[in-house]
């Protein structure tokens, strides 16, 4: 996981509370077997509304999130949080966070941050007012700084020190591996290894036989 | 200090005690892995540059997506077909042992781990998928996680992991004629409800559960998970050890003494403490089925549909309303009035050989009824094949099902075996949530013996229903003799 200290880029007002995991990425786009690739997925419904404000050019290739508050509830789907990383985003800014997406986008590495409703509300009117200003989020100070509006972010201590870090949950256990090596040292020789395989003997497996259709009751499903 | 079994199990795996409130780092001895919950985990560890710690303590099969029919031909299903090839792949890549459709040892991962002797007592076992609890029948504590948990054990063969609290769940006394494992288990759900295991690791104890052949106690372990719970365990004894004894994978002579005289250890001590106790006499429970769209929405076969209007409880009279408005069901009906258009034996709950044996003792000789499609999945290829080598199968085709190849299949129709909108069916898997065996389907869970019950007579029966020839015997024993130089055994 990337290390982030500080990051500087164009604010997207998103004037919605409630914006819930189905919105983010619906659940059709769960079947995927790739975990990135999900940035046209994001916002889906949204974004055939021309009018949706990533559909509009100033705002397009912006980084940081500034949305209404209980950003993330829902589903505990994780492709939420891809989708926002895929898409560009490297903060969301929100009033409140939903438990489970702000843990989750904590372990990849995506700053969810919260601002107060009151602090939303100026950062909003000034990227609405200019669309393209750029916000910065410092994560040293613990400040979202945009044009001469400079508020406070809350994020929690473990966090901001994993994302400083920039260690993931594996980066994080592998801080540990002397102690995996150690234990495993220890294990017992009946544990059991898949490898070398050892089987019962093989054998072939053909379908299974055909069903005489006279069996079986005709079917108009 | 006096232990539970999950205790003990828990202590023995800790790499690093978790400080300050933060999680224990617990070891994993058994990872397994199917196509639907893995692809991400491993496109994870080819991004961070990361490779799989413990190859060999990994093993990969495909169950979920695997068609019953035509398994010689290419995957129809497109997302299914990539999933499929996707594990291939990644397992060629990262060096992890794969059982593939058409291949002996394929099938659903929860059958594959017992019957190569991977899954032991005593070990940690995991999978990304909930129904890893049926390992626990073998004293593992074994539970499901999520796809980014999967990639942490592939990169580190560790997990952190909360603490849990425990709970004893005592059967007690001798199980009538007719009822099964299946029955307990339903039993429990429906006693403790779907989120009584809420936090828990179960421990099912009493003479009934040690009465239980090792095949049975995997029913009831696999479906601690409807209870909410994370894990289900059974001290291991004499059934499990006779049961291991030989696998392809179990240990060998000295190391065989050691580990056995290591798993007698692995009990709850007489004065260990449980932060919950559940007491069941084995006397009451009849034949269950559930009536509902979860699974603790079971009753005996001989009651009635519930009645909305005589619920006190608010939450639980609006939850029974809506389930008996999707099922199709009229509050007063008597269970056994209700018609079923399709029976399905099979899953990770009750598609093993057992209880492939207690249905064809039940259906021999016999013709299913004409309004009933009977779908019989083995839960392996290896399953499959014992029953083929002991003629199970025929006795099927003659009784007018279809025998299929092993999967998952329609216990969540992943694959296309799946229910028509409206279509009801008895079947002996785990889950009874709306649309889950397909859209707009109805499930009634029922035991294998149940399910052969009412796939004789087309409404939900139990064996009280049915005149079998005086001295038949229904458990999962062989029904002939086996010959010892029989290739297959599962």
């Amino acid at each position: 996981m990337e290390k982030f200290t500080q990051h500087t880029g164009i604010g997207v007002p998103l004037r919605r509370s409630n914006v819930d995991t189905d919105q983010i990425i619906p659940a059709v786009f769960l079947k995927r077997v790739t975990r990135t690739g999900f940035e046209d997925a994001l916002f889906y419904a949204w974004r055939n509304d021309p009018a949706f404000i990533l559909n509009q050019d100033a705002y397009k290739t912006g980084s940081v999130l500034v949305a209404g508050a209980d950003f993330g509830t829902g589903s505990s789907r994780e492709h939420a949080v891809w989708a926002l990383k895929d898409y560009g985003f490297r903060v969301v800014l929100s009033p409140r966070f939903a438990d489970i997406f702000r843990g989750n986008a904590g372990k990849q590495g995506l700053v969810a941050a919260t601002v107060s409703a009151e602090d939303i509300e100026l950062i909003w009117k000034i990227l609405e007012t200019r669309p393209g200003t750029e916000v910065t989020v410092d994560l040293v100070a613990r400040t979202a700084t945009c044009e001469d509006v400079v508020v406070p972010i809350g994020i929690d201590d473990y966090t901001r020190w994993r994302l400083l870090e920039g260690l993931d949950d594996i980066g994080l256990t592998l801080q540990h591996a002397d102690d995996i090596t150690a234990y495993e040292a220890t294990r017992e020789a009946w544990r059991p290894t898949t490898l070398p395989a050892k089987h019962l003997p093989s054998l072939p497996v053909q379908p299974a036989r055909p069903i005489p259709l006279t069996l079986g009751q005709t079917r108009t499903h | 200090m006096a232990g539970t079994l999950a205790e003990k199990v828990w202590q023995a795996h800790v790499v690093r005690p978790g400080e300050n409130g933060a999680p224990d780092l617990l070891y994993i001895d058994l990872h397994l892995v199917h196509e639907v919950t893995s692809p991400q985990a491993f496109e994870g560890l080819r991004l961070a540059g990361r490779k799989v710690r413990r190859p060999d303590l990994t093993i990969a099969t495909e169950d979920h997506n695997t068609p019953t029919l035509d398994i010689d031909l290419p995957i129809a299903d497109a997302t299914s077909r990539t999933q499929i090839e996707t594990l291939r792949a990644n397992a060629a890549e990262f060096g992890v042992r794969i059982h593939s459709l058409g291949d002996a040892d394929q099938g659903i991962v929860h059958q594959v781990g017992p019957q190569l002797g991977l899954t032991m007592p005593g070990l940690t076992v995991v999978c990304g998928d909930s129904h890893t609890s049926t390992h626990g029948a073998f004293g593992a504590l074994a539970f499901g996680i999520g796809t980014s948990e999967v990639e942490h054990v592939l990169a580190t063969q560790t997990l952190p992991l909360a603490p849990f609290k425990t709970m004893a769940i005592t059967v007690e006394g001798e199980l009538p004629a007719g009822a099964t494992s299946k029955d307990i288990i339903l039993a429990i759900i429906a006693k403790i409800g779907t989120g009584g295991g809420q936090g828990y690791v179960l421990e099912y104890r009493g003479d009934a559960i040690r009465a239980l052949s090792m095949e049975a106690r995997m029913t009831v372990c696999n479906m601690s998970i409807e209870a909410g719970a994370r894990a289900g365990m059974i001290a291991p004894d004499e059934t499990t050890f006779a049961y291991l004894k030989g696998r392809p994978h179990a240990p060998e002579g000295a190391d065989w003494d050691a580990a056995v005289e290591y798993w007698k250890t692995l009990r709850s001590d007489d004065d260990a403490t449980y932060d919950a106790e559940v007491v069941l006499e084995a006397k009451d429970i009849e034949p269950y089925v559930t009536w509902g769209t979860n699974p603790g929405q079971g009753l005996p076969l001989s009651g009635n549909v519930p009645v909305p209007e005589e619920i006190a409880d608010e939450s639980t009279r609006i939850a029974a309303q809506r389930a008996i408005e999707y099922m199709g069901l009229t509050p007063g009906q008597p269970l056994r009035d209700i018609k079923v258009d399709t029976v399905f034996i099979g899953s990770c709950t009750n598609g093993r050989i057992e209880d492939l044996r207690s249905v064809a003792k039940v259906v021999k000789g016999r013709r299913k009824a004409d309004s009933v499609r009977v779908l019989v999945v083995p839960a392996s290829a290896r399953v499959r094949l014992q029953a083929e080598a002991e003629g199970l199968d025929r006795i099927f085709i003659d009784f007018g099902a279809e025998w299929r190849n092993a999967g998952c299949s329609m216990c969540l129709g992943m694959n296309p075996d799946q229910l028509a909108p409206g279509e009801r069916s008895a079947s002996t898997s785990n889950r009874n949530f709306e649309g889950r065996q397909g859209k707009g389907g109805r499930t009634h869970l029922v035991s294998p013996l149940v399910a052969a019950a009412t796939a004789i007579r087309g409404t939900l029966s139990s064996l009280a229903d049915i005149d079998l020839p005086e001295g038949t015997t229904v458990d999962g024993s062989p029904l002939a003799p086996l010959d010892p130089h029989l290739l297959v055994q599962v």
